[in-house]
């Protein structure tokens, strides 16, 4: 047993290996904040990567009807890929890191965007198209004006489970030393603070990414607010 | 980046081949049999664990119509929870790192953390199957004087079964992919070669280990698909 009096050997929290320790918060606040800039920072990246490839592909399934099931078969097949397989299997081609990362990131959001935003369109009910053609609505202006506020509510629900899933993924990047709080968790496995500390942040970033969809879906479909008997019946 | 520092470093596909001709990974405590072993009894053990516990809940739950709040909430809570940090809670804490037969290090944290990650599928699906039976089959069903034993055995689950396989699919696949990231805590199974491959900056050692993972959850896929052909009822009708 080491003498308290050891200057080299200070007795804390931290030497004591403690679960809550808030010398750790107060010394490493700097990196904590840096982990959780950084995991954001993934998982914004990643889902708007997912977003720019899943907006044309989705499109493009629902124009040929004939490549839905190619496009959406094969984002499917992504998903089953583990993810330190994935992000490995693409190491070849994006090498070791970030870029690694986010595109490995980017193609499991894929799967989800894909399929929510085929869904919200799909839940366009046909007579709400039928009127809006009736009063001069065509093509893009459809599309805009019509179809996509009406899929908002599959497609934000789509969304939301892709930030909170890239969340969670984020932290497997840290084979690749790009993993956000996952960095801090796997730096040290045995260092109880930090472990701790970083999935605390993890899991409260993505409740607060979670509530910050939810709130930005009410404010988007303002006219959904008031709960509504549905007309049909599920 | 350095990830072709020797003739079998590289990703290629050379590299790879090298890989799997290399008799060395093909014996002893990380060679790829008892790695394999690991991988598989883990999945195993952990899906049927949570079978054991969220199969009869959600039958419960969906044929009594009750208790959608809990489940959704349990998907949702499933899908925030990043495993590397509870991997890594749990063998910190409770269940300890030490080695548990087969199963290897920290073999217990891992199989609850596991079994955790398979509930969310198995519940979610099974409950959905249930509520999704055509009510009007359960009235009629009811009207013919059925039990609600009998309601559940004969025209429920039936119905419902190929959703359930579908979910158990799911679990499996999942659970299979995500008792990988077990090595990064140190666990066991087949991520570690995958670890290693990085620890090493051996890219073929990593992809190798990628494409032994990734074969397995496809063969897993495509045995599942089969099973939920098999188990449905219903005539197939060509559309």
């Amino acid at each position: 047993m080491v003498p308290l009096a050891d200057p080299a050997f200070p007795d804390n929290c931290l030497t004591r290996n403690e679960w809550i320790c808030g010398r750790y918060y107060s010394t490493r606040s700097h990196e904590l904040e840096s982990a959780l800039l950084q995991h954001l920072g993934i998982v914004v990246a990643s889902v708007a990567l997912g977003l720019v490839l899943a907006i044309p592909l989705a499109l493009l399934a629902r124009r040929y009807r004939k490549l839905e099931g190619i496009i959406v078969g094969s984002t499917t097949a992504i998903y089953s890929i583990p993810s330190l397989a994935l992000f490995s299997l693409l190491v070849p081609f994006t090498g070791l890191g970030r870029r690694t990362v986010l595109i490995g990131l980017g193609l499991y959001s894929l799967t989800v965007l894909v399929r929510a935003i085929l869904d919200g369109l799909d839940a366009v009910p046909a007579e709400v198209r039928e009127a809006a053609t009736g009063i001069g609505y065509d093509g893009r202006r459809m599309l805009l004006r019509v179809e996509i506020p009406l899929a908002l509510p599959a497609f934000m629900a789509g969304l939301r489970v892709a930030t909170v899933s890239a969340v969670a993924l984020t932290t497997v990047g840290s084979i690749l030393d790009y993993g956000g709080l996952g960095d801090l968790i796997l730096e040290d496995a045995t260092f109880k603070a930090q472990v701790l500390a970083g999935s605390v942040l993890c899991v409260a970033l993505a409740v607060t990414l979670d509530v910050i969809l939810v709130i930005s879906q009410r404010l988007l479909t303002p006219w959904a607010r008031k709960p509504r008997r549905r007309a049909v019946a599920a | 980046m350095g990830a072709e520092t020797s003739p079998t470093g590289g990703g290629g596909v050379n590299g790879v081949i090298d890989w799997f001709r290399s008799s060395e990974h093909w014996h002893g405590d990380y060679g790829v049999p008892v790695l394999l072993g690991q991988h598989v009894l883990l999945t195993l053990t952990s899906v049927l664990i949570a079978i054991a516990v969220g199969f009869p809940l959600a039958l419960w739950l969906g044929h009594r119509h009750r208790g959608g709040i809990l489940v959704i909430n349990l998907t949702n809570i499933g899908r925030a929870v990043p495993i590397v940090a509870l991997l890594a809670l749990f063998s910190l804490s409770v269940f300890g790192n030490s080695y548990l037969g087969p199963y290897g290090r920290s073999g217990l944290a891992t199989l609850v953390t596991l079994a955790l990650f398979a509930l969310p599928p198995i519940v979610t699906a099974t409950y959905t199957a249930m509520i999704e039976v055509d009510p009007d089959v359960v009235e009629a069903a009811r009207g013919m004087g059925m039990s609600e034993t009998t309601l559940l055995r004969r025209v429920e689950l039936p119905l419902a079964a190929p959703l359930i396989v579908s979910g158990l699919r799911l679990a499996f696949v999942q659970v299979w992919a995500t008792a990988t990231i077990a090595a990064l805590v140190a666990g066991p199974g087949l991520g570690n070669i995958i670890t290693r491959g990085y620890a090493n900056n051996q890219t073929a050692e990593v992809v190798s280990g990628s494409l032994i993972v990734a074969f397995f959850a496809l063969l897993m896929e495509i045995g599942f698909l089969g099973l939920q052909r098999a188990v449905d009822p219903r005539p197939r009708v060509t559309v």
